[in-house]
């Protein structure tokens, strides 16, 4: 997996809550057998109307936005279907850092998977920072030193963010989650035999 | 710190393999269930990089998005659904996992398979890279969605890197009214708590008006965890969850059934044990609930009305109201009872079983569906069709004018052929009434089987006891 350590860039506001995964991609482009190619689908039916034309009044279609890095979001984001890819297609778009208030669950650890970072914090804070992304200014975010850094009116800025160790650890390294888990085949190994000790009708039945 | 343990507690205790240093746990998976949308990518992933499936015969697979639910004798239309139909099989094929064709009348919504085939039992650990994996909860099963990365690593390992959740008790109190439903009281539930409200959390569902449900309803219940925010849901098995298990093809049997049932038994929550947070719903306040809006903690009860933004003192709830009631065609201050429907979807992993088509029969008999409207019912599984047709469910429901189909999701994220054309409004007995789920433009009232068929017939949307 990608790494991720520090990423400068300009940053799209984006305020809505409740942001679900229908929304990141609609289902039409979840018949791909592949991972690629997903970043033009991004938010499609926010970004375009039906007959296929751009909605200027979103921020994805606007030009100061274009070749942000960092999405800036409502409360909730990532909600509802599990579909991988909300994250593919983010990451494939180019956004690598997603701040908000909070995410759902499954996306959030999606996020991890694919060298995407989200951030969170307190909602007054992102709502500031919603403001901030308008004036196109760059934002430094360091995961090592867990910050986002930008200069505003001449004043430099500093926001510190939390995030779990073994999570931060993940992008840092890039690390393939497979092999490591791949290392402990033989602790696996010692679980099967003991559960299949303990409760036995787990073992044996396959659908014919 | 208590010897007293939750159900969810003890199902984590006992699925642990080892300690990563991080202090993120390594949990063994006892099934998978694989369908086509988010498993070629994982698949993929395991041929680029030398692996082998751990244990194929924990895994089981389906199609379910992307088949149609009529003409299946043609085949698949669209090349894309085909292609990832074919892709699904051939990866079962090659690493030798159970699969079910289109023409295997086991075949269905894979939420409705894995209980219908003892796949699902207690006290087992369950993934899918489906969100609504949270259903199998309902056996006192720990079951939740994952991504397609994570699809991957149970492939390859047959284990997850996990970290444990928080414990949630939604204890329902009361007998819930006659005519109200699992449907209503998990609505009900997301309307005081939020889709955000469980979070973090594992939720357990208790209380008399849980205890008093059937299997399918516990099933419609532990489904709907997820548009509450929580990956799993759960209720401790009790005689019901055995008594339902008895005899199904991967269920154990024999002298296996008796000790399997005595393990079960050993994992209902201890008295006493520590939830993180506590929430009181009372059945006997809960009416049947409908969505108005996009978003599914956007209920009200059938005799409410539609909200008004200008009531709404949080700025981004007021907004996130304007937004939804402008997507949704509504105006604030409607009783909801005036809202007319142009399609009836009555279906899915939250409501595809043969007791929500039974549910249906009993107001579809002997009424017909208005001239305006487009009804159809898709069974969750062959076999859940199988049964209705032993009944004679599908000749009230012809004779009515529904349109009975073949199983699949269908029209519930509408991936298939079925959806909603942009306005289209729809009676849904799905689970999510996001924008565009049921197709572009579309829009999704959720409900009670019962609450759409009512609405198929009235041509609006109405308290089925009022017919």
């Amino acid at each position: 997996m990608e790494k991720f350590n520090k990423l400068s860039g300009h940053a799209i506001p984006l305020r809505i809550t409740n942001v679900d995964t229908d929304m990141i991609i609609p289902k039409q482009f979840l018949k791909t057998i592949k991972r690629t190619g997903l970043g033009e689908f991004l938010f499609y039916e926010l970004k375009l109307d039906q007959d296929g034309n751009e909605i200027s009044s979103f921020a994805l279609n606007q030009d100061q936005y274009k070749g942000a890095s960092i999405l800036i979001a409502g409360k909730n984001f990532g909600c509802g279907s599990s579909r991988e890819h909300a994250p593919w297609s983010i990451a494939d778009y180019g956004i690598k850092c997603i701040i908000a208030p909070s995410y759902a669950d499954i996306f959030y650890n999606n996020c991890f998977k694919n060298g995407i970072l989200p951030i969170i914090l307190d909602e007054e804070t992102v709502s500031k920072l919603q403001d901030t992304a308008e004036n196109t200014l760059n934002f430094n975010i360091d995961l090592e030193k867990q910050n986002i850094t930008y200069v505003e009116n001449n004043e430099q800025k500093e926001i510190s963010f939390d995030i779990d160790p073994a999570k931060k650890n993940c992008l840092l390294e890039g690390l393939d989650d497979i092999a490591l888990t791949l290392n402990k085949s033989v602790e696996i190994g010692n679980f099967e035999g003991s559960q299949e000790k303990e409760t036995p009708w787990l073992y044996g039945n396959k659908l014919t | 710190m208590t010897d007293k343990k939750t159900i969810y507690d003890k199902i984590w205790e006992s699925h642990v393999v080892s300690t990563n240093d991080d202090g993120t746990t390594i949990l063994y998976i006892d099934r998978h269930l694989v369908h086509e949308v988010t498993s070629p990518q994982a698949f993929e992933g395991l041929r680029i990089s030398g692996r082998k499936v751990r244990r194929p015969e924990f895994t089981l697979a389906t199609a379910d998005h992307n088949v149609p639910t009529s003409d299946r004798d043609k085949g698949i239309a669209d090349p894309d659904s085909k292609l990832q139909v074919e892709t699904l099989e051939q990866n079962a094929k090659e690493n030798d996992i159970t699969y079910l064709p289109m023409s295997d009348k086991r075949q269905g919504i894979v939420h409705i398979v894995g209980p219908e085939q003892g796949f699902t039992q207690p006290g087992m650990t369950i993934v899918c890279g489906d969100s609504h994996t949270s259903t199998h909860g309902a056996f006192g099963a720990l079951a939740w969605g994952i991504g397609t990365s994570e699809v991957e690593h149970t492939l390859a390992t047959q284990t997850l890197i996990q970290t444990k959740a928080k414990n949630m008790c939604i204890n329902i109190t009361g007998k819930a009214i006659e005519g109200v439903t699992a449907k209503d009281i998990v609505l009900a539930i997301i309307r005081k708590i939020g889709t955000a409200g469980g979070t973090g959390y594992v939720i357990e569902y208790t209380g008399e008006a849980i205890r008093n449900l059937s299997m399918e309803g516990r099933m419609t219940v532990c489904n709907m965890s997820i548009e509450a925010g929580a990956r799993a849901g759960l209720i401790s098995p009790d005689e019901t969850t055995w008594e339902y298990l008895k005899g199904r093809p991967l269920a154990p049997s024999g002298k296996e059934y008796d000790d399997a049932v005595e393990y079960w038994k050993s994992l209902a929550t201890d008295d006493g044990a520590h939830y993180d947070e506590i929430v009181e719903v009372n059945a006997d306040e809960i009416i049947p609930q409908i969505t108005w809006g996009t978003s599914p903690e956007d209920v009200v009860s059938i005799d409410g009305f539609v909200p008004d933004p200008k009531n709404e003192k949080n700025l981004d709830k007021k907004k996130s109201i304007e937004r939804a009631l402008d997507y949704m065609g509504l105006e604030p201050n409607t009783p909801v009872s005036e809202i007319k429907v142009d399609k009836v979807f009555i279906g899915s992993c939250t409501n595809g079983r043969i007791e929500d088509l039974r549910a249906v029969s009993k107001i579809a008999k002997g009424r017909k569906v208005a001239g305006t409207v487009h009804a159809m019912i898709v069974p969750g599984s062959g076999l859940v069709k199988e049964q209705a047709e032993k009944e004679g469910l599908d000749k009230i429901f012809i004779e009515a004018g529904f349109d009975w189909r073949d199983p699949g999701c269908s029209m519930c994220l509408a991936m298939n052929a079925d959806k909603l054309q942009p306005q289209e409004r729809c009676a849904s007995t799905s689970n999510r009434n996001f924008e565009g789920r049921q197709g572009r433009g579309g829009r999704t009232h959720l409900m009670s089987p019962q609450m759409a068929a009512a609405a198929a017939i009235k041509g609006k949307l109405t308290d089925f006891r009022d017919l």
